[in-house]
């Protein structure tokens, strides 16, 4: 076999080669180790400076965490116990931790948020994976009016009630929709609002009085601990994506007015701290609503923390807009899409993909913003871990129960982003 | 003078039995002018397509014949003149535009295919939504014309994973699955490698075939040469010179359009 040589210009290939295996040592763990950790003498040096750093990290902490005292009724029984050597006193966790999750809810009723927080999952599955059935989505739909009832109680009538407006917006929608669409729009709108205005009240009482069904009311200010910061985090996450979307989109209108209000709304909202807002719900927001209505504080604060990350979401989505070709918006408008049609089955699926990473930052960024909510007197977990502190039987305690709380918020904040990392992997298909 | 060699890159017989230029209008374009901004696009294109014609339209870049067949199915938004499509003229109005829009399909020089739907949901998804046509009737439209461009196997991947060619012939299936009378095609071939193109052009000649009325925006001069039955030269905004074929490649009569052919035709 002659392959090509300066002199012979004219070269006929006669046999072609057959695939062969690569070299030992370029397969296996001997590569990964090789390319990863000891590819030259400057990520050999930074290899064993990791691993040292690991290792002095390691045991400084580790002696400290398993020499952790769990019986104690107090931190000066924690202290006679460990007699001088470093331990940490979970003790505090043992004994308070019904507070840090649910802070003065009943406990003989912490039957509810338990089954509200399993329900709150099964209720997620359809959402979040698709190989679920559909049909359960109609479970997730329900869940909002079945988790309120769980955690508040009260007659069931009241959830029910408000839950028919949906259906009277429906009805009044599919009946004017023969006569013009745009009135149909208004019609759903404005029949669910005067429903609950006028027609939800009484007809509750009046079928409360028929029929009293319900569950233990509980006050708003005996609800919380992580139970606040999931009711909290939880509405305002499922909120703000939709609100999201629509800001971003009338963002991108040609409707002067639209676009107007949404531009002031975004700007304004991330102009401003989000604790500025928290306080504007807690103190002042009263005086603007007309005397006699007060609505809960829980309710205000979702609000006010769906706005805050509605408007971030907004800008991430407007960034995923952007960065769509303008031929798909070409191609679903020459195909005969409408605006809505091509916005639903063709640009937001691709720009809510691009979005995901951003997306799930802005959740992730909100839920633990939820901790704000300690300057407003709401009883989240921070709070609830002053308080405690506040006891003479652990004052002066810190690290154990700030651990407690952070592993919490570790764990549904890694959920998010394994999630959304499982969801780009699912969701890559243009194989690049 | 001798006569240019057009060739035609693809290598087979074209059946003209079913070829034929009706007397109905599909297409009417009269006084239709377009600005982006201050510059003048278009300039008072006059022009009428009959059903079953198949116009080639050529010139250089930026003389505006893009725009012109993109005015058709309304992607750009012509500020003075009319343009009536199957009887429909194009306003404002979103019903009519949308109406015209189902009509006419539209084949784009980097296809457009949707990456996140199969190449089967790319093809069915119009017509579930525009047309309400059931989703299995959809598939096996989508099927038999993906069967026509020749790549069924392909159906259950993603637009991603084919060649160029083979996208351009999943856009083409894609916009006949909504059965349209007129199809425009903007440089269908200008982003494809020779080999590609030869796959492409020989679904067009199959379409043409068929009697399909067709307005494509190409420098395919060998596609005009054997298919059109109108070859119309564009530049500055404007129709310089419309013929059949043969005449227009052999006898030119603008300067301009000599100019052109020389130049693409290379001699």
């Amino acid at each position: 076999m002659s392959d090509t040589h300066a002199q012979t210009v004219s070269y006929v290939r006669q046999t072609m080669l057959a695939p062969q295996e690569p070299p030992r040592n370029q397969t296996g763990a001997v590569k990964w180790v090789h390319e990863n950790l000891f590819s030259g003498w400057l990520n050999t040096g930074l290899t064993v400076i990791s691993l040292l750093v690991i290792f002095w990290l390691l045991s400084g902490i580790s002696p400290w965490l398993l020499n952790s005292v769990w019986r104690a009724g107090s931190l000066s029984e924690c202290r006679a116990i460990l007699d001088g050597t470093s331990g940490a006193c979970f003790a505090v966790i043992v004994d308070r931790w019904h507070q840090l999750l649910f802070g003065f809810y009943p406990p003989e009723l912490y039957w509810r948020p338990v089954l509200a927080l399993v329900l709150l999952f099964v209720a997620l599955a359809p959402v979040l994976f698709t190989a679920i059935p559909r049909k359960m989505l109609a479970f997730s739909a329900l869940y909002p009016f079945i988790g309120y009832h769980l955690i508040w109680g009260g007659s069931i009538w009241f959830p029910i009630t408000v839950l028919l407006g949906f259906g009277v917006g429906a009805v009044a929608y599919l009946l004017v929709k023969k006569i013009n669409n745009l009135a149909a729009i208004f019609a759903a709108i404005l029949a669910p609002v005067l429903w609950w205005l006028f027609v939800a009240g009484p007809l509750e009482s009046s079928l409360h009085s028929i029929m009293p069904l319900g569950l233990d009311f509980v006050r708003s200010d005996r609800i919380g601990g992580f139970l606040i910061s999931m009711i909290v985090g939880v509405s305002a996450i499922s909120l703000s994506l939709p609100l999201g979307i629509l800001l971003a989109l009338g963002r991108q209108s040609d409707m002067v007015f639209i676009k107007t209000v949404c531009v002031v709304f975004i700007e304004f909202i991330r102009g401003v701290p989000l604790i500025t807002l928290l306080l504007f719900a807690s103190l002042l927001l009263n005086f603007f609503l007309p005397p006699g209505t007060s609505f809960d504080l829980i309710l205000r604060v979702i609000i006010m923390l769906t706005f805050f990350a509605s408007a971030y979401m907004a800008e991430v989505i407007r960034g995923g807009l952007a960065a769509l070709p303008k031929g798909q918006y070409e191609a679903a408008d020459a195909l005969g899409l409408d605006y809505w049609k091509a916005q639903r089955l063709i640009i937001m699926p691709q720009a809510l993909k691009i979005s995901i990473p951003g997306i799930v930052n802005t959740f992730i960024g909100m839920f633990k913003d939820t901790t704000l909510l300690v300057f407003i007197a709401i009883l989240e977990p921070l709070a609830l871990a002053n308080a405690i502190r506040a006891d003479t039987n652990w004052n002066g305690i810190y690290w154990e129960l700030f651990i407690f709380i952070g592993a919490l918020f570790f764990i549904f904040c890694f959920g998010m982003s394994r999630y959304s990392m499982y969801l780009e992997r699912k969701l890559k298909t243009d194989h690049r | 003078m001798t006569e240019p060699v057009i060739e035609l890159p693809v290598d087979r017989k074209i059946d003209t039995s079913h070829m034929k230029v009706t007397d109905e209008v599909a297409i009417q374009i009269t006084g239709m002018n377009k600005w982006y901004g201050t510059f003048h696009v278009l300039r008072d294109v006059n022009m009428t397509v009959n059903r079953g014609e198949r116009i080639v339209i050529c010139g250089p870049s930026g003389s505006g014949k893009s725009t012109l067949i993109r005015c058709i199915n309304r992607l750009e938004e012509h500020q003075a003149g009319q343009i009536i499509v199957d009887g429909t003229e194009l306003t404002s109005d979103l019903k009519n535009i949308d109406k015209v829009r189902s009509e006419v399909g539209m084949v784009f020089q980097h296809f457009n295919l949707f990456p996140h739907l199969s190449i089967l949901e790319n093809c069915t998804l119009a017509p579930i939504w525009v047309r309400k046509i059931p989703k299995r009737e959809a598939e096996e439209t989508a099927m038999h014309f993906l069967e026509k461009v020749k790549i069924p196997e392909q159906a259950h991947k993603f637009p991603g994973q084919l060649s160029g060619g083979q996208q351009q012939r999943v856009a083409i299936a894609r916009s006949l699955c909504m059965r349209p009378r007129i199809m425009l095609f903007d440089e269908p071939t200008s982003a494809l490698d020779p080999e590609m193109i030869k796959e492409v052009l020989d679904t067009m000649i199959s379409l043409a075939e068929e009697g399909m009325t067709m307005l494509c925006v190409t420098h395919e001069m060998g596609f005009a040469q054997a298919v059109a039955n109108r070859v119309i030269f564009m530049d500055q905004g404007q129709i310089v010179e419309q013929n059949e074929p043969r005449a227009f490649f052999n006898n030119p009569q603008s300067e301009r359009t000599k100019l052109f052919l020389s130049q693409i035709l290379g001699h």
